[in-house]
């Protein structure tokens, strides 16, 4: 299983889409880790500054609908070359969210008034996340001592990707 | 209980439930393309497992850059073309005889009513205008689909769309696929399937459709699906006469994916089109949409006829009557793109390129190119462009510039213009 451990990157915007994530001129790359200096290029987002606010997270925050538009899987692959191996949001678009767990990446969604609580007590300070497997269950922990547990539900079968490390050996096992 | 159209396409494709509302189905056809595929591939061959499922049922194009535009793209054409040829995969279609997917591969008859569809691409949503299953999905679905020809979705649930009136003339099945986004927000569908139904459907041709169903995952539904009838089985005729013998009786093996009148829909929407106008995007969401005339004279430096949405024959002689016999603006670059080489020949044929290049267009070869600023017709920082495309993201067709999504008669009216104006064709009510 993937590190789903470390420091949150806020990201207080709906609908951050595809595009915005790893922009179409870089899908000409053929491999995850050519992407790795061009994750959130192109997002519009006051005060965001991708080459100071990316390195050292682990783990992104954000609003409804995230991962609209494109299917491209380079979106996911440009998170993982990072570091960054879950999104928990209040909302996803479909081929994104199914992407993640294709690839055993997490996208977590939690309901609107959580993540409101979550934005309002953490955004702007140092905040790092662990995530219990077995409990299904957040801690966000900022530097003042401060904590707060959040519990989550993925189905057993978005679990059971995770676990496999992804779609493929899974399918060519079962079909 | 009665069943959606999708629901009746998933009984009859049934492999699997692993889990809860997950279901497995079986694959009528896989599309690829060069950009989303090679990675698949390299995968696929990376794990020992370089086979396909049926490679009858594979159909590959190149078409997002094309010609390639350097060393990169040319690798990534080489490894989808390779593919196919170590494979034996018939219907691969390269320069000369490519276009863009989601318009060749219907134009070849791929795409039939109750199919189930994958590509790794969120525009194969257009293919349910045939009353098929077609999703947009990334490259793990993609591999898995090419190996097993299989896909898994959460059982889909759909939305009914219902569009009625009296189409304004100058008023185009773009403006209501904007005008219905505009309505229900970039994910005002996510997870579902939106059907439509309705007389303004029913009066659509096969491009109009597509154009309907092309832009429904801008609003995040799965797919978007028009039942099938008799102008599917017009369309469809060439590619299926041997097998039915009379339209009538294929019409009827399709009525099987008919929804039930009382199947269960999680909304319905309805919308009356009698007093529609032309719609234009302003921002960077497709559902920042207003009336065309309320951006009057917003000045454009580039106006794109194509796409997958908006590429195909009739797009093009709408465009065309409006720029016959006139100029574009000196200061605006138009540019228009086939979407496919028959399409591309029928233009000729009758004379609309040369009405394209008469007023002052550049015609390029079918390709994607520009819609998602990969090639043929990148914007500049702080470019603004009139486009018949389907995204108006930040940096979509270039970094820093402006998208504003049209339909061809209004794209063609603002290139004339150089300003955003509504099309001739269109009158305001009375």
């Amino acid at each position: 299983m993937k590190n789903f451990n470390g420091d949150v990157l806020f990201l207080d915007r709906s609908d951050i889409n595809t595009d915005e994530i790893i922009p179409a001129k870089y899908l000409t790359e053929n491999s995850k880790e050519a992407l790795r200096p061009y994750l959130l290029e192109d997002l519009s987002l006051d005060g965001f500054d991708p080459g100071r606010d990316i390195s050292g997270k682990s783990v992104v925050l954000t609003r409804s609908n995230f991962g609209c538009g494109s299917s491209r899987e380079h979106a996911p692959w440009a998170f993982e070359a990072n570091g960054i191996n879950m999104v928990i949001a209040s909302g996803f678009a479909r081929i994104f969210r199914q992407n993640m767990f294709n690839c055993g990446m997490m996208a977590v969604e939690l309901p609107r008034d959580t993540v409101e609580i979550i934005f309002n007590k953490f955004n702007g300070q140092k905040t790092s996340i662990t995530t219990d497997m077995e409990k299904m269950a957040f801690t966000f922990n900022v530097p003042t001592g401060e904590a707060l547990e959040i519990p989550f539900s993925i189905s057993q079968y978005d679990l059971s990707l995770v676990k496999a490390g992804g779609w493929v050996e899974y399918a060519d096992k079962n079909y | 209980m009665g069943k959606t159209v999708a629901e009746k396409i998933f009984d009859a494709h049934h492999v699997d439930n692993p889990s809860g509302d997950i279901h497995v189905i079986s694959l009528d056809a896989v599309f690829c393309h060069e950009i989303t595929t090679p990675i698949a591939i390299n995968d696929l061959v990376a794990r020992g497992k370089d086979r396909v499922f049926d490679p009858s049922k594979i159909k590959a194009v190149i078409d997002h850059v094309s010609p390639a535009k350097d060393s990169k793209t040319a690798m990534q054409g080489k490894i989808l073309r390779d593919w196919a040829a170590r494979h034996k995969i018939k219907d691969f279609f390269d320069i000369g005889r490519n276009g863009v997917c989601h318009a060749i591969f219907p134009e070849q008859g791929f795409v039939r009513p109750g199919f189930t569809i994958i590509m790794g691409d969120s525009h194969t949503c257009t293919h349910g205008a045939f009353g098929a299953f077609a999703a947009g999905v990334g490259t793990t679905d993609l591999e898995v689909g090419i190996l097993k020809g299989v896909c898994a979705f959460k059982k889909p649930q759909s939305m009914k769309v219902e569009i009625f009136g009296r189409m304004p003339d100058g008023v185009y099945a773009k403006d209501v696929i904007l005008a219905l986004i505009g309505k229900i927000g970039v994910d005002g569908a996510t997870n579902r399937v939106m059907e439509f139904c309705g007389s303004v459907v029913d009066a659509m041709t096969m491009d109009q459709r597509m154009t309907l169903c092309n832009m429904a995952v801008e609003a995040g539904a799965t797919s978007g699906i028009c039942p099938p009838d008799m102008v599917t089985v017009e369309y469809l005729w060439p590619f299926i006469q041997d097998q039915f013998g009379t339209k009538e009786g294929a019409l009827e093996e399709y009525s099987r994916f008919l929804p039930d009148g009382d199947a269960v829909y999680t909304d319905t929407i309805t919308m009356d089109v009698s007093g529609l106008a032309p719609m234009a995007t302003f921002g960077y969401r497709p559902d920042q949409v207003k009336p065309v005339s309320d951006m009057e004279g917003t000045p454009v430096d580039q106006v794109y006829i194509g796409s997958c949405t908006n590429g195909r024959l009739e797009d093009l002689e709408i465009a065309a009557s409006i720029l016959k016999g006139k100029k574009i603006a000196p200061y605006v670059r138009g540019i228009v793109s086939p979407a496919t080489p028959g399409i591309y020949s029928k233009a000729l044929e009758t004379g609309i390129i040369k009405t394209f290049m008469d007023a002052g267009f550049c015609v390029t070869n079918p390709t994607c190119g520009a819609c998602l600023g990969m090639s043929n017709g990148v914007l500049a920082q702080g470019e603004v462009c009139a486009a018949t495309t389907n995204r108006n993201f930040n940096g979509r067709m270039g970094k820093g510039g402006m998208v504003h999504l049209v339909s061809p008669a209004t794209a063609a009216a603002s290139a004339i213009e150089g300003k955003i104006c509504n099309s001739p064709l269109y009158r305001l009510p009375e």
